[in-house]
């Protein structure tokens, strides 16, 4: 209780209408409180560390637990008469021949004939065909190429099959999702409702829905499409309903003055005008559904993702490391795609688009040549079965000599610095979380909450914490939250420095920016192992792994927020003659403190997803916990508490970020920012980051 | 106009290319070909059938699963599908059809108790043993062997712990604890023998090599949860420390465990759906034995060699026919 006591204090000190300067003054005097509470807190850790830590074995279980998996197994022993799995069978035989007929169409024969009816040239000519119709002759030539690399480098079919999953499960959420949108953009009450499953879908790692998806859709394409369109649905959903919620009233208000119906209202002015907000969220769901291919694999999902796992599983590198970067090369594919067809349906709709009668020639043009390369990819058998090459192995055996000679030259400076950022900034904040009696972090956690974020984030850390509480696992939970946090510590000084240099600089950004979306869209399962190699199986190791997944998102946000400060406040400040540092300190960063705050949520957000892998490398906690489950039934229960935990902690963090960046609001109610969507791809010019 | 114009000069140069290169490259007709398939369909009753072979997450099992599978391809003619999942899921598949043989199974009371005839649905079937002898237990680097050969009885451990200490391990020893999906009782062990050492959990095989490979490297200090037959101890030959020998019961209760693990029997295990078909390659699973050696050297074909499963088992099976034919009765 005497923890609390100083917040009282702290709270709000400024109302919203006041003059722009107070938010600087609220900021400083936040910390004060906050520094009181982390005082008295290590005073209390000192008198009774170690004691009522709840801490549980590895491989225990509690009753709790049991119960879960109970409730599990009565499922699985239902399965032949339970109704609802006789339904989503049947959903899941419908899916499998979905597949499977498109697979015979493409990429696997259809016997009797010993090649799929269309064989690989027709495929990527049908491909840049389709590329040029949707969009122009260059995202033509960007799709021939993607195309010809996934066949070049050995991987045509998993390729392929990656495709027709991602293009199954894409094409479902639309179905189920642009509904949702529209409730979602136009009932307030529906929001909010949606919104709350929106956050779980979101922050439940992977691997909890996998097993569950596996019960009731079964082994293989199925699970693959269900646990994609879960993943990938909620983007969707919160960015097409924010631009339809976005269409300014006085403009529904005009069209209404006309008399139409809601109907009319929804198809010719709300979905019309929100069109191009619509195509991004289509566009960040499909990028989202590519990334579940990795995870999808430990169910026998088709796709890319198997090799990435066969080469973890061999501890190759370079065997995980094309398959990944062909991942890339597909997301990169489908996102310019995306994006350009968007732009130019907009251009179209305004009546431009060029020449249409040259066009239509191309067109046509274009489209016999296709049937003719169809033609010929079925009649030939060398143009029906992709060619083998050996470049893929070759440099799979640059990447691991590349990545022998890194950890054989830095082996000794990497594991210094692991023990340095360990014994000073891991170790004592995991005895101060994880050590302290679980009632004192209990209170410190939220007596932080509430000068952070005020009395919502002290009512949602509240509600938050009991649950980690009820659920068994409170001490794994606070050693998974002391890496979340010094991984996310780390996230903001990389996004710090790399976020304004790139403002700063435009070389800079075009030569960073495809790194980062890279490290956006790698499976981090290609990275484990030199990661592994440098710093050995420890919470280090799973700290490095979300750092460098959280970090690009990050660097964009700050690159963004630094880029977007007007230049005239720049100039106005240079014309005073301050150094560089000053620029940087005192005008950049304070004016884009927003943007600060937001990456620091994402940043949280993208390092707790990568709770689960870092399970995988030795962390231990809540990631071992949910792997434990996923691997042993009779610890099913205790996986899926574990990960219910990982939701709680997201919940919790996003809460207090939130309502932090809510109260350095000065300018009142307006649009908030999209918390939890994944961020666009692509160079800054392309787009803006979407605002919800 | 301009850039239209040569927009479609481009696209015309391309098709010319592309054709070229397609007269080029003809290879054989499909349709001759597709001809013969459906002649050949029409002879062969296609006895065998589809085979569903589930792949769990290690090479030793990749091993047996892709020599069973290359010799029921090519002397039964099945169809067979590799399904790549972990071992609970491959045994929910029994049931549904999706899956019809686990090839190396390394004991799962619980699943047994779930699926087997005489205690849960019975939609599995033993398959009786596949030949491998499984070895669990503590094992520690070569050269540590080596230079401190005491250290391979339990007794000494205590006296080494200190060198054992990481950053993970908080001023204890580290004891390397496993994947989850192996059954391991390293934490009650450690705790009931009075050990000076903490269970860091590697949490995934990959993860364990890593480390053990490193270790011996640079003489790094390492004791953990290992296991044969592996592949990898054909590159670093891990040395297995002995514990309180293992007697029936002394694992019984998971809190009390002081014992060493005991050797497994690796199994087969069928659907029972599969089993009572009338596929030929319920004979070849049936019959199908080989040993430690056997396949760890087809897991070094494919872990150290580089070579796809399908060609390690291939390989293997070329050279060992004598076996094969065994198998086949």
């Amino acid at each position: 209780m005497t923890a609390t006591a100083p917040a009282p204090a702290a709270r709000k000190p400024v109302e919203p209408g006041a003059e722009p300067p107070p938010p600087e003054r609220t900021s400083v005097s936040r910390w004060i409180p906050a520094a009181v509470i982390v005082a008295v807190w290590i005073v209390v850790y000192f008198l009774t560390e170690g004691t009522d830590t709840l801490a549980l074995p590895g491989v225990a279980r509690t009753d709790l637990h049991d119960r879960l998996t109970e409730f599990n197994n009565d499922l699985l022993a239902s399965r032949d008469t339970n109704p609802i799995m006789q339904f989503t069978n049947s959903i899941s035989d419908l899916l499998r021949s979905v597949f499977e007929w498109v697979q015979r169409m493409v990429v696997v024969p259809n016997p009797p004939r010993p090649v799929p009816e269309i064989g690989w040239l027709g495929v990527v000519a049908i491909a840049t065909y389709v590329g040029f119709v949707i969009a122009n002759w260059r995202i033509a030539v960007l799709v021939c190429l993607s195309f010809l690399s996934f066949g070049v480098f050995g991987f045509w079919q998993d390729s392929l099959d990656l495709l027709i999953v991602t293009g199954i499960s894409v094409a479902i959420v639309i179905l189920l999702g642009m509904p949702l949108a529209v409730l979602v953009g136009t009932s307030a009450r529906a929001n909010k409702v949606i919104t709350v499953v929106l956050d779980l879908m979101q922050t439940m790692p992977t691997f909890v829905y996998l097993l569950p998806v596996v019960l009731f859709f079964g082994i293989g394409v199925s699970a693959a499409v269900v646990s994609t369109m879960i993943y990938a649905l909620p983007p969707l959903v919160r960015i097409a309903g924010f631009g339809i919620r976005e269409v300014p009233t006085t403009t529904i208000e005009a069209t209404d003055s006309a008399g139409q119906t809601y109907w009319q209202r929804l198809f010719k002015v709300q979905l019309p005008m929100a069109r191009k907000t619509i195509i991004v969220g289509l566009n960040q769901t499909t990028l989202a559904a590519l990334s579940m291919a990795t995870l999808a694999a430990f169910v026998n999902g088709p796709g890319l993702g198997k090799p990435v796992l066969a080469g973890l599983r061999i501890n190759d590198v370079g065997a995980a490391f094309v398959p990944g970067a062909l991942i890339v090369v597909m997301a990169v594919m489908l996102d310019r795609t995306t994006t350009a067809a968007s732009e130019r349906s907009e251009k179209v709709a305004r009546g431009g688009g060029g020449n249409i009668r040259q066009r239509r020639i191309l067109l046509a043009a274009g489209g016999v040549g296709t049937l003719v390369a169809v033609y010929l990819s079925r009649t030939y058998i060398g143009l029906a079965e992709f060619p083998v090459y050996t470049i893929g192995d070759k440099v799979a055996t640059v990447v691991n000599d590349v990545m022998d000679w890194v950890t054989s030259t830095f082996g000794g400076v990497t594991g210094a610095f692991k023990d340095y950022v360990t014994e000073w900034l891991l170790n004592p904040m995991q005895s101060l979380l994880a050590e302290s009696p679980w009632y004192v972090s209990f209170i410190g956690i939220a007596a932080l909450a509430l000068v952070f974020g005020g009395a919502r984030a002290f009512v949602s850390a509240l509600v938050c914490l009991t649950g980690i509480w009820y659920f068994d696992l409170w001490h794994d939970a606070m050693i998974t939250l002391t890496m979340t946090l010094v991984a996310t510590v780390l996230v903001m000084i990389l996004a710090l420095v790399f976020g304004v240099w790139m403002a700063r600089d435009r070389k800079v950004d075009l030569g960073i920016r495809p790194l980062l979306d890279a490290g956006q869209t790698i499976p981090p399962f290609v990275y484990l192992i030199p990661v592994l190699a440098l710093f050995g199986p420890s919470r280090f190791t799973a700290i490095v792994a979300g750092v460098v997944y959280a970090a690009p998102a990050a660097i964009k946000l700050v690159a963004d927020g630094v880029k977007g400060v007007s230049p005239t406040t720049i100039e106005a400040g240079r014309s005073t003659g301050q150094t560089t540092w000053q620029e940087i300190t005192k005008v950049q960063l304070p004016m884009a403190k927003g943007s600060l705050v937001l990456a620091t949520n994402q940043g949280l957000l993208y390092v707790l997803s990568m709770t689960v892998i870092g399970g995988l490398v030795g962390a231990g906690a809540l990631g071992y916990d949910v792997v434990y489950g996923f691997s042993r039934s009779e610890a099913w229960g205790k996986g899926l508490a574990a990960g219910i935990t990982i939701v709680l902690l997201g919940v919790m963090l996003d809460r207090i970020t939130r309502a932090a960046a809510d109260v350095r609001r000065d300018d009142g109610a307006g649009p908030r920012r999209a918390f939890h969507t994944r961020l666009p791809i692509g160079f800054p010019g392309d787009r803006k980051v979407v605002e919800t | 106009m301009r850039t239209a114009r040569s927009r479609g000069a481009r696209l015309g140069a391309v098709a010319a290319v592309a054709t070229l290169a397609l007269s080029a490259c003809g290879g054989g007709s499909i349709d001759e070909q597709t001809e013969a398939n459906e002649e050949q369909a029409a002879e062969s009753g296609g006895e065998c059938g589809d085979l569903s072979m589930a792949v769990n997450p290690w090479v030793g099992y990749e091993a047996s699963a892709y020599v069973v599978g290359t010799v029921a391809e090519q002397e039964l003619g099945c169809s067979v599908e590799y399904k790549e999942l972990k071992e609970d899921v491959s045994w929910q598949g029994f049931g549904t059809g999706e899956v019809d043989v686990v090839i190396e199974d390394w004991g799962h009371p619980d699943l047994e108790k779930k699926f087997f005839a005489d205690q849960g649905d019975g939609t599995a079937t033993d398959f009786g043993p596949q030949g491998n002898v499984g070895i669990i237990g503590w094992f520690v680097p070569p050269w540590l062997a080596e230079e401190h050969p005491d250290i391979l009885e339990y007794e000494n451990l205590n006296k080494y712990a200190q060198e054992f200490a990481t950053s993970e391990s908080g001023g204890q020893g580290q004891f390397l604890g496993a994947d989850p999906s192996y059954v391991q009782f390293d934490e009650a062990i450690v705790s009931n023998l009075d050990l000076d050492f903490k269970v860091v959990f590697s949490g995934s095989e990959a993860a364990s090599i890593e480390a053990f490979r490193k270790a011996e490297e640079n003489k790094e200090w390492v004791i953990g949860y290992w296991y044969e037959p592996q592949y990898f101890n054909a590159e670093v030959a891990m040395q297995r420390v002995a514990l309180p020998p293992y007697e029936d019961g002394c694992q019984d209760d998971p809190q009390t465990v002081a014992c060493d693990y005991p050797e497994t029997e690796l199994k087969k295990i069928v659907s029972t759906e599969w089993s009572e078909g009338d596929s030929t390659a319920v004979d070849l699973v049936q019959n199908f034995t080989w040993t430690n050696e056997d396949q760890n050297v087809v897991a070094g074909y494919i872990a150290s060699d580089g070579m796809s499963p399908e060609d390690a088992a291939a390989k293997w099976v070329e050279e060992n026919q004598d076996k094969v034919d065994a198998w086949l009765g």
